[in-house]
């Protein structure tokens, strides 16, 4: 009933200049302000996108160097976002965390087959989803 | 095959009752030189042991008619 | 004098006339399809032909000198018929099915058709018969004697078989009874040797002899002397006659057991008794009626014989007038000559019809199993290529009767009368009993074998022979009497009456003991270590099985094909032209053949060509006559193993398997496809789970998230902590709000929703639950308006339901109408019985696509983004299967750009149902507990 409302993915500017930038993918609002508001406490900066369209767009302009990506989203959904920044020879070096729900190893499997460098199994402890963004961050 | 096999075991119940009727032993109990109604009681052993012989097959076989 | 010889020879002559018009009478009836010998009755009295001159004259002669020693011949029968229901049934079911012609035919069908088989059984038949014969020729030329000679009473009578060949009565006797014969049975060449004059002047003689014996027996009984205790009163006086009235006389109980069961075998075994009651039978059902009938007829001519035997002692206590022809003498002795002559006629009724019969049923045997496959197979009579067989057959029987008849004269001549009727009698008894294990395992025993059969069948006839047969010629001085008494070459242990030692028992007992013995024995041992052929194994299992078969599915015995025309001229040398015509179009029409195009006569057909010739050869000759003209193509090795595996059974079944198979597979194709239906279901149950999950997952993932931030940040600001507070309070509402929908939803599905009905007014939920969300239309600044009918009748639902239904409605209205000029509109309406509601707004409305999905579980359409609560998913598929269920209708009507209108229906309830409703308890049944299951 409801066309999808276009918000632009915003920028956020974080404290530190050289601070890593991390881009948030997730259809729910609320979880989308939690993992904002986890992101900047440790001190990334912060770009959104509500929905695969928007987070295909921002990346490109963001240039992120991890993408913390909900699988289970209307449209595009996460394997493709994945896929086509996999895809993207400027994003190689783009790291990218699926945030799946448990009892999925499938889509674990596949996530991890498409190029992502990790996984977080929701609802999520917010101390180890931290512990693991800065984990994949400092992977080469 | 029920109807069948019912009255064939009632039938064979029949023959064997007639077969211990007109043997011995049943047969020595009426060897005497008693009579009834003036008539040896052999003869009307004999005799009415086979008619209730006749008898039992009517009613098993005609009892199904 | 009414007895004069003339007298009695007219009197005999047009009796048999008489029954030979019955005979024509009914054989013409019989052609014109109307017969007069298919019912049980007739049936009856012509196996009552068990009753011969034995009954009629011999019965009192052996009651004089044993009592109620001669009640075993009919205590036998009485008992074995009633095992009939199961045995002759099934024997009557088998013949007929074989088209089997005689008791010969019927053993030799059982062991693979064997010519050797039929020929033993039709010579130990002929022989074992000859004394039975003579018995008849004696009983009637003594009785023609007795007639002749009356004045002068029996002692004057010249012992019969002294007198000169052409002097003697019984050799014009002999000649005159193969004259009856010769007329009714061989007139004319029937396919299922059935002879339907034959078996009506049969059973009319059967009624003749049983009123005679009764005459004379009442006139004796009540008229010579003063009833039955006169009688048995006066006998009792006489100590010599006192001993009757017991069991002293009757032999030891062993040989009365043994000589029950030996008349048991004969009632079915006597060549005469197969041929009535099996190949004359015309209803199998026929049995059931003669099974009680038939011992019934044994005892009523039975009841006279003792006052009989006992008057003609006390008449004639010299000793001197033979017992045997009491019946006759007694009435003479009293100048009662009607009485006399009807006596005479009764024992010729009783003697003709026993011959009549037993040479009938021999003559058949002599000719198909014996004469008939030595032509066939003798080669230079060139018979097979004869036309017109029919003739010769008839021929071969003609002779047949006439040499049996003849054979039956010697006897007599040569036996003299040095035995009692009955005694000559249990001679053949023991003959025809040697057929018992044979035929009784030939129908129940598959094993059983062809050497086992004709091993088993020989052994019992040479013992036989040699402890009746010729013991009972050395008796009348034809033999060396040292032969009875010390044995051949006075070896000791071979004495006749006393075999290897075995003494003490009557020569009958003794020598039916070691017949059956060696019979019996060599039967089971031989067809326990031999083997069978294939056509044995198959008509065994036929046989034994015949209850499990019909004739259509006989099984194939001919592994060959051949042509029509040929089968034809094979059938058309024993049948007429006709008959084979008809025949072969019945064939046609069942099997939709046309002759003038098929010529090509399959397995099947040489069957039943097979069947059709054995009616009238015999199935050893027409086997015979068959495999002459048929070539029969190899076997192969896949069709042994076909043949051996059962047959029988499988093709029995097989149509009813096809049959089967088919349901089956019906059924397996309508299994697959509920199995994909499951699989669907459990599909689709993997999805909802999946989906309800997820649903969970994203309002917990908020919830433990704000918790843990809120937790680990206590310096956050008030703002901040109050707006995650916001958050998590707003995550669990939703999270709560989807667990009672989930929850509703499989109750409903599930029928486990707990419906609290009631009478409703519809006006009033709606005003409600605009009350309800009042403050929310206000805030948003939504204009309602609301167009309800005054006075709705009453529906029966759940309150509490329907206005859940009302506030999802209203909800979605007010979250999807227009953010700035937001705009709803509510109605209510009756018409026709049906309450209806429906909800607008003015919001984007739904693609038509759309407008069912949004029914489905979890499929919202749309934009979740927006600030409003979080739909559930569950919210309208809960909606209308509440409405569903209470018999009502909610769909939507949108076009998109201009709004949505939810609407649903509801019945009404009739007036005295709905004042029912108002009453506090409710009275109707479906209220009884105020709810009721969603059944």
């Amino acid at each position: 009933m409801l066309a999808l409302s276009s918000l632009t993915a915003r920028p956020i500017t974080g404290k530190n200049i050289m601070a890593k930038k991390v881009l948030i993918v997730d259809d729910e609002q609320n979880i989308v302000i939690s993992l904002e508001f986890l992101m900047q406490r440790a001190g990334y900066e912060v770009a959104i996108a509500r929905n695969g369209e928007d987070a295909l767009e921002v990346v490109g302009q963001f240039r992120p160097d991890l993408v913390l990506l909900d699988v289970m989203m209307p449209k595009i959904n996460g394997f493709d976002v994945c896929q086509k920044i996999r895809d993207n020879p400027d994003l190689q070096d783009t790291k990218v965390i699926m945030l799946t729900a448990k009892g999925r190893e499938v889509e674990v499997a596949k996530g991890m087959a498409l190029g992502a460098n990790s996984y977080v199994i929701k609802p999520f402890s917010t101390r180890e989803l931290v512990a693991e963004v800065q984990r994949v961050l400092e992977e080469e | 095959m029920n109807r069948f096999t019912i009255i064939g075991q009632r039938l064979v119940a029949i023959f064997l009752i007639g077969c211990l009727l007109f043997n011995y032993p049943l047969l020595s109990i009426f060897s005497t030189n008693d009579m009834l109604w003036g008539i040896p009681i052999l003869y009307i052993y004999a005799f009415s042991s086979w008619l209730i012989i006749i008898i039992l097959m009517i009613i098993v076989i005609e009892m199904w008619h | 004098m009414m007895l004069q010889g003339g007298i009695i020879l007219l009197f005999s002559l047009a009796y048999i006339g008489f029954l030979f018009a019955i005979a024509y009478y009914s054989d013409k009836r019989s052609d014109a399809g109307r017969s007069v010998i298919s019912n049980p009755y007739i049936y009856a009295l012509s196996l009552a032909v068990y009753c011969t001159a034995w009954t009629f004259y011999g019965s009192v002669g052996r009651a004089a000198s044993t009592g109620i020693g001669f009640m075993p011949i009919y205590l036998g029968p009485t008992l074995m018929v009633a095992l009939w229901y199961l045995v002759m049934r099934k024997i009557i079911r088998i013949s007929k099915i074989n088209r089997i012609t005689s008791i010969a035919d019927f053993i030799s069908s059982r062991y693979g058709k064997s010519s050797s088989l039929a020929g033993l059984v039709t010579i130990i038949a002929v022989v074992g018969i000859i004394p039975y014969i003579s018995l008849q020729l004696d009983g009637v030329s003594t009785s023609f004697d007795v007639m002749w000679q009356h004045s002068e009473l029996a002692g004057a009578i010249p012992p019969p078989g002294t007198a000169a060949i052409l002097g003697d009565t019984s050799f014009y006797v002999a000649l005159l009874l193969a004259t009856f014969a010769i007329i009714f049975g061989t007139r004319h060449l029937d396919t299922t040797e059935r002879h339907e004059g034959l078996v009506a002047a049969i059973a009319f003689e059967s009624v003749i002899k049983l009123v005679a014996f009764l005459v004379v027996g009442v006139y004796v009984t009540f008229i010579l002397f003063n009833g039955f205790g006169d009688i048995f009163g006066q006998a009792f006086q006489k100590p010599e006659l006192r001993d009757l009235f017991t069991m002293k006389n009757a032999g030891t109980y062993t040989d009365w057991t043994w000589l029950m069961f030996l008349s048991m075998m004969a009632i079915m075994f006597l060549p005469r008794q197969f041929q009535m009651t099996v190949v004359e039978n015309v209803n199998e059902n026929h049995l059931d009626k003669a099974s009680w009938l038939l011992p019934l007829y044994l005892l009523v001519i039975n009841i006279f014989v003792l006052p009989i035997a006992l008057g003609g002692l006390l008449l004639f206590p010299s000793g001197a007038v033979d017992a045997d022809t009491f019946v006759l003498t007694i009435p003479i002795s009293q100048g009662q000559e009607e009485v006399a002559m009807l006596a005479f006629i009764g024992g010729l009724s009783a003697a003709t019809g026993m011959v009549i019969v037993a040479t009938v049923s021999l003559s058949t045997m002599v000719s198909n199993e014996l004469v008939m496959p030595l032509l066939l197979h003798f080669g230079p009579l060139r018979l097979s290529e004869r036309r017109d067989l029919g003739g010769v057959l008839l021929t071969i029987r003609r002779c047949t009767i006439i040499l049996v008849l003849m054979l039956g004269y010697c006897y007599f001549r040569l036996t003299g009368n040095a035995y009692t009727l009955v005694s000559i009698g249990l001679i053949s008894f023991a003959a025809v009993a040697q057929f018992a294990p044979a035929i009784f395992g030939g129908i129940y025993w598959k094993t059983g074998n062809h050497l086992g059969a004709i091993v088993g069948l020989s052994a019992g006839f040479v013992v036989w022979t040699y402890t009746l047969f010729l013991p009972s010629l050395a008796e009348s001085g034809y033999l060396s009497p040292s032969f009875i008494e010390s044995g051949p070459f006075g070896i000791t242990l071979l004495k006749p009456y006393a075999l290897f030692g075995l003494a003490g028992l009557s020569p009958i007992t003794h020598s039916l003991f070691w017949s059956m013995l060696v019979n019996a024995g060599g039967y089971m041992i031989l067809s326990l270590v031999g083997q069978q052929s294939l056509m044995e194994h198959s008509q065994a299992a036929q046989f034994v099985d015949v209850y499990k078969r019909t004739q259509e599915n006989d099984f194939r015995l001919w592994r060959s094909t051949s042509s029509v025309t040929v089968l034809r001229s094979i059938l058309e040398q024993f049948l007429s032209r006709i008959r084979v015509d008809e025949a072969l179009n019945d064939y046609a029409k069942k099997h939709g053949l046309d002759w003038s195009k098929d010529d090509v006569a399959d397995a099947a057909l040489i069957n039943y060509a097979e069947r059709l010739l054995a009616g009238s050869v015999g199935s050893a000759s027409a086997r015979v006559l068959l495999a002459s003209a048929v070539k029969e193509e190899p076997v192969s090795m896949d069709e042994v193993m076909y043949m051996l595996d059962e047959t029988s059974k499988v093709i029995a079944y097989s149509r009813e398997l096809e049959i089967k198979s088919k349901e089956l597979e019906q059924a397996t194709s309508e299994l697959r496809a509920a199995n994909e239906q499951l699989k669907e279901v459990d599909r689709l149950k993997d999805d909802f789970i999946s989906t309800v999950t997820h649903e969970l997952r994203t309002p917990l993932t908020s919830i433990r998230a704000f918790s843990e931030i809120l937790h680990d940040n206590p310096d956050l600001d008030v703002e901040q902590r109050s707006k995650f507070m916001a958050i998590i309070l707003k995550e669990n509402e939703r999270l709560t709000r989807l667990i009672n929908n989930v929850l509703d939803l499989s109750k409903i599905e599930s029928g486990k929703m707990e419906w609290h009905l009631t009478a409703v007014d519809l006006k009033e939920v709606i005003e409600d639950a605009l009350a309800t969300l009042e403050q929310v239309i206000k805030e948003e600044n939504i204009e309602l308006e609301t167009a309800l009918a005054e006075h709705v009748s009453l529906t029966v639902t759940d309150r509490d339901r329907i206005t859940q239904v009302m506030l999802n409605l209203l909800s979605n209205a007010i979250k999807f109408c227009d953010s700035q000029a937001g705009w709803i509109m509510v109605q209510l309406k009756e018409q026709d019985y049906t309450l209806s509601v429906a909800v607008s707004d003015n919001g984007p409305g739904i693609k038509p696509e759309n407008q069912e999905i949004i029914f489905e579980k979890f499929r919202q359409v749309g934009d979740t983004l927006t600030e409003k609560p979080q739909g559930t998913g569950l919210g309208l598929p809960i909606c209308r299967q509440i409405i569903t269920y209470f018999g009502g209708d909610l769909r939507v009507n949108s076009i998109p750009g201009h709004g949505a209108t939810f609407f649903f229906t509801l019945p009404v309830v009739s007036p005295t149902e709905a004042e029912a409703d108002k009453e506090p308890n409710y009275a109707s049944p479906i209220f009884a507990n105020g709810k009721t299951n969603n059944r």
